[in-house]
């Protein structure tokens, strides 16, 4: 596989190290295009600009007018192109420019995207993603978690990732799925976080939740910057003594029942972390699960740590009261841990 | 009606303009007598334009239906059985059950995208079909159609514009029946030519009988040859007139009585007929040839339709997603060099050029012309505050001023049109 690093004036992404959320998400458009000229790109100002957040930055310069489509302000449209492509061969990778717009196209999304294999056997092999997500005072247009309405939308595949390496790996999977995956990217972590991404080619799998942290005493499921969140509180609480095990879901749908089962059922205990509202949140399909499946291994109610069922408020003083934060979730844990 | 056409296709517009009123005959008798699960839509009175736009593809190109283009499905190779089965909810039928009426398709084979219920979200999708198409030169136009009603939705603005900006080769027939269910068109549009709503696009248009079929295919022809050539996307709007109700279970009793005693005297099929008699393209017997041919295919068909099984329950459970290579090997065939998409030769600089502005990105308008193309000078159309309010930037401010000024002007030259070159 050809090196994407272009070294020289056509393409300045270089390819591994120690990368920002964002660089992994640009190395992995960047690699798949290099790899397979079936894929493309399109979104509004995605060309030329490189993105709102610099995402696709020197992806024109590499690929072309052609590959790399700067579009008018028109979601339903860019999603129902990408949605023809998809039909005739191509691998489309559409952006958002916030994911708060995602609902422009919603008829397109779940209409037609969604229900094409199952009603008439046709495959859209599709990537939409956009960063999302609040913490960053954008207000209640430009911080949305808008997962769940299309976790509830059979057809699609939800992934929202909370490390480099797991951005990188899971989108370079998502272009080549045959589905049209949907792919959510907090913006919170952009330029936040780092971590070390391979040189070589590799995917993380779809569908598949990770253990971040072992631990005995209970079980925090969180995904995204609440994974981070959690993390944090989790070594808060091993100060205290308790050891939490902390589960990076990583992809939403299809959710990785496995991975819960198999540490509530060495816990005893499960609390659920998500910056998405709380009602209908994943929490309650969680609850649900381990209602189902893990009834008796239940010593204490499940919990939620959730924002606020209320819309993302501007002022970072409203903000931060609606959003989960590690104290919030130490407390929460700790009352758990003693039940 | 103008003889223009070569005897092998006014026979075949003929042959499918019978056929696709014989199916729908059929359909009905099939409702009546309770086999078709879910509703039935008729296009009585509008065969011309489903079997006229569909007969100007050729075998490549792409199609995506609404719910009255049983003519164009017939034209583009879909066997009646298949549409019989489909509104039967049979499981030999395209969908196996999993859906009703027109909404299947076929990706390998016949190039038809399914449509769903939500109108004008095909319009996006053929666009993508139609710039997927150019870009793998493949060298196929895609169409689909749209109502009167349906042209009032959101998704036909962002399509139809989406698909003028890429030039995308794509034509759009929109199909004026006067009815969108109970509204007639006049408290729809407030145009008194759907036509026009191309305007906005920048997009050429045409107008045509929509119950002459010559004229349908002819136009639809032109429209498609253009299209192909690179000319951008077409919008044709075929006049006619829903003569049933929306559906089966619909008497249209909202709809005037003169309004449709004049429109039954135009019957498509009886007119096409009076034309082929006229010009000794058709004769009694061959009528009576082609009517038989029918009847014995039709009686076949529905034989096989009504004799194929329901689905078994559990089949509802399947089918959700792709699995994999094993289940759909998708491929891109490309019809031109890869490595004219493929880095080095697709690289590009990443600037936008507008005409009479520098070079585009970085260059700080710093080689900027003082005149704004062939208008006015720079310093009219923008103004020192402009100016200064950019702080030595003014490129792109100013250049957005002096459009939006030149727009106001009557009997210029469209500066957008100028624009979109």
């Amino acid at each position: 596989m050809p090196k994407p690093n272009g070294a020289g004036p056509n393409g300045s992404v270089s390819n591994g190290g120690q990368v920002t959320f964002l660089e992994a998400i640009k190395q992995a458009m960047f690699e798949e295009m290099e790899r397979d000229p079936a894929v493309i790109l399109m979104g509004e100002d995605v060309g030329v600009y490189g993105g709102a957040f610099k995402t696709s930055e020197g992806l024109l310069e590499r690929f072309g007018w052609e590959r790399v489509i700067d579009t008018p302000i028109s979601e339903s449209a860019i999603i129902g192109a990408a949605c023809g492509m998809s039909y005739c061969g191509l691998r489309p990778i559409c952006e958002m420019q916030f994911i708060d717009f995602i609902v422009c196209a919603f008829n397109q999304i779940t209409n037609f995207v969604a229900k094409g294999h199952y009603l008439w056997n046709a495959p859209a092999p599709m990537v939409i993603r956009g960063p999302s997500g609040g913490g960053v005072h954008g207000g209640p247009f430009h911080s949305a978690n808008p997962e769940m309405y299309f976790v509830h939308t059979p057809g699609l595949k939800v992934i929202y990732p909370s490390t480099p390496y797991d951005a990188k790996g899971l989108l370079k999977a998502a272009v080549r799925d045959n589905n049209p995956v949907l792919f959510f990217e907090h913006k919170f972590l952009y330029r936040r976080i780092k971590g070390e991404v391979p040189t070589e080619d590799y995917t993380v799998p779809i569908g598949k939740a990770v253990v971040r942290r072992e631990g005995k005493h209970l079980t925090i499921i969180s995904y995204a910057a609440m994974m981070h969140t959690s993390l944090e509180a989790a070594e808060a609480l091993a100060e205290e003594g308790i050891e939490a095990e902390v589960i990076d879901l990583r992809t939403l749908l299809p959710l990785d029942e496995e991975t819960i089962l198999n540490s509530v059922k060495k816990t005893n205990k499960c609390l659920v972390v998500h910056e998405d509202t709380r009602t209908g949140g994943i929490a309650g399909e969680i609850a649900a699960i381990l209602f189902e499946k893990a009834f008796d291994d239940l010593d204490g109610p499940l919990v939620r740590v959730t924002s606020l069922d209320t819309p993302v408020p501007y002022a970072p003083t409203l903000e931060e009261h609606f959003l989960p934060n590690a104290k919030k979730v130490f407390s929460a844990a700790k009352e758990l841990a003693r039940y | 009606m103008k003889k223009e056409l070569t005897r092998r296709q006014y026979m075949d517009l003929y042959y499918y303009m019978r056929l696709n009123r014989a199916v729908e005959d059929m359909m009905v008798k099939l409702f009546r007598q309770n086999k078709i699960v879910g509703g039935l839509y008729s296009s009585l009175g509008q065969e011309a334009i489903s079997v006229g736009t569909a007969y100007a593809l050729e075998k490549k190109d792409w199609l995506a239906p609404m719910i009255r283009n049983i003519g164009a499905l017939l034209v583009k190779g879909v066997r009646p059985r298949d549409i019989f089965m489909q509104h039967m909810a049979k499981y030999d039928s395209p969908t196996k059950g999993k859906d009703g009426t027109s909404h299947f398709g076929d990706l390998d084979d016949l190039h038809i995208v399914s449509p769903i219920s939500m109108l004008g979200d095909l319009i996006p999708v053929m666009t993508g079909v139609a710039m997927a198409g150019r870009y793998l030169g493949q060298k196929t136009v895609a169409m689909t159609w749209i109502g009167d009603g349906g042209s009032s939705t959101g998704v036909f603005h962002e399509g139809l514009n989406f698909a003028a900006t890429q030039k995308a080769p794509f034509v759009l027939i929109l199909e004026n029946n006067l009815w969108a269910y109970s509204t007639p068109v006049r408290k729809q549009v407030p145009l008194e030519n759907l036509a026009d709503r191309a305007k906005a696009y920048g997009i050429d248009s045409y107008i045509v009988d929509g119950n002459d079929i010559v004229a349908v295919y002819s136009t639809a022809k032109e429209a498609v040859e253009r299209a192909r050539a690179g000319e951008g996307p077409i919008l044709i709007e075929a006049k006619s007139f829903r003569r049933m109700g929306h559906a089966q279970h619909d008497p249209a009793e909202y709809v005037p009585k003169e309004m449709r005693a004049y429109w039954e005297a135009r019957d498509p099929v009886a007119l096409y007929e009076r034309f082929l008699l006229g010009e000794k393209l058709l004769d009694a017997k061959n009528k009576e040839e082609i009517e038989d041919k029918i009847d014995t295919l039709l009686a076949a068909e529905r034989e096989f339709a009504e004799h194929s099984p329901m689905p078994p329950p559990e089949f509802a459970e399947t089918g959700v997603y792709c699995t994999g290579d094993d289940c759909h090997k998708i491929r891109a065939k490309w019809e031109r060099p890869i490595a004219e998409v493929t880095p080095p030769r697709a690289s590009v600089k990443g600037v936008w050029t507008v005409p009479g502005f520098g070079s585009g990105k970085g260059s700080g308008g710093a080689n900027a012309p003082i005149h704004f193309g062939d208008t006015q000078p720079a310093e009219h159309a923008a103004g020192d505050d402009a100016k200064s309010a950019n702080g030595g930037k003014p490129a792109a401010k100013m250049a957005t001023k002096a459009t939006s000024k030149k727009n106001v002007k009557p009997g210029t030259p469209s500066a957008s049109k100028k624009a979109r070159r």
